[in-house]
């Protein structure tokens, strides 16, 4: 499989746009996936799930403005360079 | 944006610093640094202009400028200093030829080795070219670099070589080896473990798989199809074994620790 560094920037573009699009209260709620639910107790292992939705919550603050900014630096690469 | 601090998987390059505290002084253990020698040739160039140079104010214009010289070029080592680690970068690379033969032949035959302890000198790990156990860039750099060639050695001898093939087979392999990593700090985090490794650690370490790929490839190139399969199985094996040794090591060292 030949993977180019462009294939790579395309992949992280994409997963990370994927993440930041998962609304909180329509789906993660719904499927017992929301903030609330992440933080068990205060004991000393908080436990896959728990580090998992904290990182989902994570990535979507704060890449939700750089993204606006690399999105449309994607676009106008795309529609000029095809 | 608030984050709950959980006590999760952190990593903490403060706790230990490679080489920063190692490398500021002029008898450094790391290298024999020459570099004190430049200030001479300053001193050289003016004799063979002594009539021009003999005029005061171009004397001062001359001082004036070789101290702004070497400022610039502190603040921008400085500056460099604060993206990429110089410093740290400087202790992985501190091998010599015996470490690099005694790390070849462990990573092709881990099933010897007993003490996997990486050794300390005051909290500070001690550089590879003293203790076997301790990771480095050389091999994963010259690795990489040796596995491409090799790879382009294999695809030339089935007549399927062209230069943009080299290209295209460094940039596959970094790819990958990104995404190693990526999995691997990923892991790490949702695991919750709290360790001491920083990134350049896991790069070294997914950088070591380079060898047991190479001597893989040599072997199909020289006995076919049936060497090939046979030497990437026991390559993948013992590099299994290396990595589960050094990691239970690692873990060891934290758990006594706390």
């Amino acid at each position: 499989m030949a993977f180019t560094l462009y294939a790579l920037i395309q992949t992280v573009i994409l997963f990370t746009n994927a993440i930041a699009v998962l609304h909180e209260e329509r789906f993660l709620s719904k499927i017992g996936w929301g903030a609330e639910q992440g933080i068990g107790g205060f004991g000393d292992e908080p436990g896959i799930k728990a580090q998992l939705l904290n990182l989902i919550r994570s990535v979507r603050t704060v890449m939700r403005v750089p993204l606006i900014a690399v999105n449309s630096v994607c676009m106008v690469l795309l529609l000029l360079f095809g | 944006m608030d984050y709950p601090n959980q006590s999760g998987f952190r990593q903490q390059p403060n706790v230990r610093m490679r080489g920063t505290s190692m490398d500021t002084g002029d008898a450094s253990p790391l290298f024999d640094d020459t570099s004190a020698g430049g200030h001479k040739h300053s001193g050289k160039d003016a004799y063979t202009g002594q009539a021009f140079l003999s005029d005061p104010m171009s004397n001062l214009a001359m001082a004036y400028g070789s101290s702004l010289a070497s400022h610039s070029k502190e603040m921008m080592d400085k500056n460099l200093d604060r993206f990429i680690p110089i410093s740290k970068l400087k202790y992985y690379f501190a091998v010599d030829t015996v470490y690099v033969g005694k790390k070849l032949g462990l990573l092709v035959f881990p099933y010897m080795h007993e003490n996997w302890e990486v050794s300390y000198q005051q909290d500070t790990p001690v550089a590879p070219r003293f203790d076997i156990n301790a990771p480095d860039l050389y091999i994963p750099v010259m690795g990489f670099i040796t596995y491409v060639l090799v790879a382009g050695l294999a695809l030339g001898t089935q007549n399927r070589f062209s230069p943009e093939i080299l290209g295209i087979q460094a940039s596959s392999a970094l790819v990958w080896l990104i995404i190693e990593v990526l999995a691997v700090l990923l892991s790490l985090y949702l695991v919750t473990v709290n360790t001491d490794l920083t990134t350049i650690d896991l790069v070294a370490f997914s950088g070591y798989k380079y060898v047991g790929m190479i001597v893989g490839v040599v072997a199909g190139l020289l006995f076919g199809r049936t060497g090939y399969y046979l030497t990437l199985l026991w390559c993948c094996v013992s590099i299994f074994v290396f990595m589960v040794r050094i990691e239970k090591q690692l873990h060891m060292v934290l758990k006594f620790q706390l």
